[in-house]
């Protein structure tokens, strides 16, 4: 099967990863790539089952979006992955599976990725007005604004965020184990280090 | 010169009118607002408002350590918790590189079972709820008590078990509870009868169902749809079986799939798999053996208590593993289980640390809801009940 994937993608990087396989390709192919999935007779890949996104904050291209797709022929999986950058657009695949439509709208409203040609992108999960893109990493846990029920103005009101405490988070990782001892000063370590 | 053209338009009667369905509606199935185009009674349009559940599991589980992470799968699906945690476990020890013994892959299998025939107790007689009959309601109730029982006893709790852990189960199966499981398991299928003569052959639950929300093959394929409805359209579909995970090889059953795809095909689907899981648990408590429940590698699984008294260096583990958690490698893996709803999958990527970078849950309902406007058009009204009923829709796995 690898290789029938190779003869179709040559320019996507193939990797064989047990348990599905790994197509790595520009964002210009992905619509291409998607569809001549779905339609080559010896793959079959016909059933989208989930569009997701990863957010590296540090990366230039900041966003990396995975399709996961299935083929019940062959009975195998393939996740293809593309890079976006954070102000960019990608190709919505709506018109090649139906069910990207709520899926894409998942994605746009919980990173900000705008899917050209989307017939219908508005958010899906957060609130009417909500404002930011909870999965983003900048975005913070607690969110900036909370909700209530105003006993005076009688309907439910926007406030922002106050804690009474601030949210903790514990940095328990251990600096004896498992990660190389980079700890200033510890000359000893550098000298085991360079021999 | 102006030259005057006349413009004749034709006046169309366009008699729609918009109906706001939910979000508090019994028919809803929880917190779902159904903004429905009619024309008449025919529903020309039905889309659904989701969210009014979010509470953003996702981003909450990237400040969680793996072992923290499980209880938020409970909370997903809540009347199918266990297999949740099965999806969630699974990917985290594919990550890890490790197998769990193969006590724990039978406990596994048996409690994802029991949690199967919860979930189709439950959906069944809600669904014949929305449609008109009560009794089952009742009925099915009393069963899932029992069976809630037995998760009772090896998580002690009945519904938020957080049992199905990294590295195997949390504890082991109480004493003589592999006796008493075989012999209530027993009573069931007279059960299932029962329920099937009360409804089944129902005029009123054919009436409601048949012919309503056909989806065919190509359609249910095309929608991301799995579980019953993927295999109520006729697509002999199942992951159980055709990715094997835990102990699904080492037993037999058959996949009930339907013929036409309608709400009457869900519910005879449904009903059938209740059997199946009956005949499963037979066949995993007859080949159980005693053994180890977890594996025995103090970095990813706790000591046991009455070490913990003893020795130091389990202590030191303990408290390790409550704080710090344990550090999986980096990398990311797709891992699916078949959850009585359909195809849960949970997408892990780990950036080597004690907390999962990114965890996206992949819930069978929210392909499924999206299905309901084409599933509901040229409809009447009232087969909106029924078509909801019969997708089995939880908003807990739809919202996250």
């Amino acid at each position: 099967m690898i290789k029938e994937l190779k003869s179709l993608f040559s320019e996507g990087k193939i990797t064989d990863k047990k348990k599905y396989f790994e197509i790595i390709i520009n964002k210009e192919n992905i619509f291409q790539t998607i569809k001549n999935l779905k339609e080559n007779q010896n793959l079959f890949f016909n059933q989208l089952i989930d569009i997701t996104a990863v957010d590296y904050p540090s990366n230039s291209l900041r966003f990396e979006i995975i399709y996961i797709l299935l083929s019940m022929v062959l009975n195998k999986r393939v996740i293809v992955k593309t890079f976006l950058g954070e102000s960019e657009g990608i190709e919505s695949i709506t018109t090649i599976h139906n069910s990207a439509n709520w899926y894409e709208r998942e994605c746009y409203d919980l990173f900000g990725i705008k899917f050209l040609n989307h017939p219908d992108l508005r958010r899906i999960m957060t609130d009417y007005n909500f404002e930011g893109h909870p999965l983003r990493k900048d975005f913070p846990l607690t969110g900036h604004t909370e909700v209530r029920y105003d006993d005076l103005e009688k309907k439910v009101i926007y406030e922002p965020v106050r804690l009474t405490q601030e949210y903790r988070n514990f940095d328990y990782m251990s600096p004896w184990e498992g990660i190389p001892n980079s700890l200033a000063g510890d000359d000893k370590a550098s000298e085991d280090n360079d021999e | 010169m102006i030259k005057l053209v006349k413009i004749t338009m034709n006046e169309i009667e366009v008699n729609t009118t918009t109906l706001n369905f939910g979000p508090q509606h019994p028919a809803a199935h929880g917190v779902l607002r159904l903004v429905v185009d009619l024309d008449g009674e025919v529903v020309k349009r039905a889309e659904p408002h989701i969210g009014l559940l979010h509470r953003g599991t996702e981003k909450l589980i990237e400040y969680k350590t793996y072992l923290q992470a499980v209880p938020y799968f409970d909370r997903l699906d809540y009347v199918s918790p266990m297999c949740q945690e099965h999806a969630f476990a699974l990917a985290t020890e594919h990550l890890l590189g490790i197998e769990v013994p193969q006590r724990a892959k039978f406990i596994r299998v048996i409690f994802a079972e029991i949690t199967r025939i919860l979930n189709h107790l439950l959906n069944i007689p809600a669904y014949a709820a929305d449609i008109g009959a009560i009794t089952p309601f009742l009925w099915c109730f009393e069963e899932r008590e029992k069976l809630l029982e037995f998760h009772e006893a090896v998580s002690g709790a009945r519904f938020h078990a957080a049992y199905f852990r990294p590295g195997g189960v949390h504890q082991d199966m109480p004493e003589g509870m592999e006796e008493k499981l075989y012999k209530h398991i027993n009573t069931l299928p007279e059960f299932v009868d029962d329920l099937e003569e009360l409804l089944t052959n129902n005029r009123i639950l054919r009436q409601r169902s048949v012919d309503i929300g056909v989806i065919t093959k190509n359609e249910a394929i095309k929608w991301g749809c799995t579980g019953p409805v993927l295999r109520s359209a006729g697509v002999p579909w199942d992951l159980r079986r055709s990715q094997p995970y835990d102990s699904y090889d080492k037993v037999d059953f058959e996949i009930p799939i339907g013929k036409k795809g309608d709400c009457f095909d869900r519910y005879l689907v449904r009903i059938e798999e209740i059997r199946q899981s009956i005949s499963i648990i037979k066949q995993c408590l007859d080949q159980i053996k005693p053994g180890d429940v977890s594996i025995n590698d103090n970095k990813i699984t706790p000591p046991k208590r009455n070490q913990m008294k003893k020795s130091m260096e389990s202590l030191i583990h303990h408290f390790k593993l409550f704080t710090e958690g344990y550090r999986v490698p980096k990398g990311e893996t797709y891992t699916a289980v078949e959850a009585p709803k359909g195809e849960f999958g949970v997408f892990l990527v780990s950036d080597g640390s004690s907390k999962p970078y990114r965890c996206k849950i992949r819930a069978p309902g929210f392909a499924h809801l999206q299905t309901l406007d084409h599933l509901s058009k040229g409809h009447l009204m009232a087969d909106i009940a029924a078509i909801l009923g019969s997708l089995d829709i939880v908003f807990g796995e739809i919202d996250r």
